[in-house]
């Protein structure tokens, strides 16, 4: 737990928070309602004995009381789809909605992509794009098992992406969940500080700037990008939002999130950050008994 | 490649056998034909969506957009297999669209769903439709007063739920659940 100190000044109640993140994290599902409604999913699993909560912010989001939710007549059906309660925040912030074109260009293993379907009823297009071929396998068995027909599934860097194997230009929305140190998963993955350093941290943030300049490309004036991680790091994320503040054409929405965060940050470590960086969302472990994330939306500008 | 299948890269169906230009490459019409004549999928079902050949007889059913012909690694999913002397549906499609077919369901009780999903095969004198490929279906997620017994050999449809493809010969119902999807379920 010790890379996560230097947090200590801008979390509330850091030692809540340290508690936290040394609990384990239950068994989350995501009810994918391209293939069953909410309520039939629940009488399925009430018809197995299992025992369930629905998340209040999102009625698709149930914590399921078993050790192994895969095993189960709903996730055979693919009527659910095992996603951590955090990380099935970014596809509704996105706010995709049916016939529209939308990116998701670091996709895999499939959650937030076949979630991104889901909402938009399965009609349109979701291109799910991964640069990792052997995790594109998994996104491909889950695509297909949650019963996902809008989704293209590419192979490539986003941060050089290219529309020409398409018949458009551009894309309405686009979800950046971009490759982190994933220190907000330490509940689920305790290895995940392991390799933490500084080095790590600047590395990756050189590849969050390509890809989320990319995204802001690709996308239509007017148009949505949503920007994600699952770590705690300022320089991985109000960094890399004022980082497309810089250099391509956006500005910072808000948005309502019935879940309780912090606001995202104006300054660390001696850099400022825009103000409109308040309008982000850090979700800590000891806010909502859930991993960590972070949430900027963004939206492109002329 | 005009006169061959080039199994790297997506090509959209043609309309009809008239419009083929690969040889052996089916048409969008015989499909949609095929679920309705087999299975009684109403045709327009598959209105809003195109299908695609990838790899031979491998047929892709897909909703969004896109030039043909395409280097992807997949659109939409995986639907049929065609080039060989029966055609056989995935079970991923007969999840998705399997609640449209009103002709070659079977409809399982709890304890034969579950050995059907574990990819079992198992005797089953008493159906009466035809021999071949067939949905396998079962009731799940009806609430308790629609919940169907748990033993006896078939149940009603209510709320039925297809699980997957089976094959039915000789009073034997044999699970085509793939191995990666097969599963060990509480009955």
């Amino acid at each position: 737990m010790e890379p996560l100190e230097r947090y200590r000044p801008i979390i509330d109640d850091f030692d809540a928070f340290l508690a936290a993140c040394e609990r384990p994290l239950g068994n989350a599902v995501r009810v994918n309602t391209i293939k069953a409604t909410v309520e039939r999913t629940l009488a399925a699993l009430d018809e197995a004995g299992l025992d369930y909560e629905q998340a209040d912010w999102n009625p698709r989001v149930i914590d399921l009381e078993t050790d192994s939710p895969g095993s189960t007549w709903t996730a055979f059906h693919g009527f659910t789809h095992g996603q951590e309660e955090v990380s099935a925040v970014p596809p509704v912030v996105l706010d995709p909605e049916p016939g529209e074109r939308v990116w998701d260009c670091c996709a895999a293993p499939g959650g937030k992509a076949t979630q991104i379907a889901a909402l938009m009823d399965d009609r349109g297009t979701v291109v799910a794009n991964d640069n990792n071929l052997g995790r594109i396998s998994a996104l491909r068995f889950n695509a297909e098992r949650l019963g996902a027909t809008s989704l293209a599934v590419t192979n490539a860097d986003a941060r050089n992406y290219s529309l020409e194997r398409f018949d458009f230009d551009e894309f309405d929305r686009a979800l950046v969940d971009a490759p982190c140190s994933c220190e907000g998963t330490i509940r689920k993955n305790p290895d995940a500080l392991d390799n933490w350093s500084e080095g790590h941290i600047s590395s990756v943030a050189g590849v969050q700037k390509g890809i989320i300049r990319r995204s802001i490309q690709a996308t239509r004036e007017g148009g949505t990008v949503v920007y994600s991680t699952c770590t705690f790091a300022p320089e991985e994320n109000e960094a890399i939002v004022q980082h497309a503040l810089d250099t391509e054409s956006c500005r910072v929405v808000d948005f309502d999130l019935d879940l309780e965060h912090s606001p995202g940050l104006t300054e660390w470590d001696g850099d400022e950050f825009d103000s409109s960086l308040e309008n982000a969302a850090r979700i800590y472990p000891h806010h909502n008994d859930t991993g960590g994330f972070f949430v900027a939306k963004l939206e492109v500008t002329a | 490649m005009a006169d061959g299948n080039d199994g790297q890269r997506f090509d959209r169906l043609p309309a009809t056998p008239a419009e083929r230009t690969v040889e052996g490459r089916v048409s969008r019409e015989e499909v949609v034909d095929y679920f309705d004549d087999r299975f009684g999928v109403p045709p327009e079902t598959f209105d809003d969506y195109t299908f695609w050949e990838k790899g031979a007889g491998k047929i892709w059913i897909y909703g969004g957009e896109a030039p043909t012909p395409l280097e992807i690694e997949a659109i939409g999913m995986t639907c049929l297999r065609t080039r060989q002397e029966h055609w056989k549906p995935t079970t991923d499609f007969v999840q998705r669209f399997g609640g449209h077919a009103t002709e070659c369901v079977i409809d399982l009780d709890r304890e034969r769903a579950r050995r059907f999903a574990a990819g079992e095969d198992q005797e089953l004198e008493r159906w009466d439709g035809d021999w071949g490929y067939l949905i396998a279906a079962h009731e799940v997620g009806v609430g308790p007063e629609g919940r169907p017994v748990r033993d006896g050999e078939a149940v009603e449809r209510g709320e039925s739920e297809a699980i997957g493809v089976g094959l039915y010969v000789h009073g034997e119902l044999r699970s085509m659940v793939p191995k990666g999807r097969q599963r060990d379920l509480e009955s």
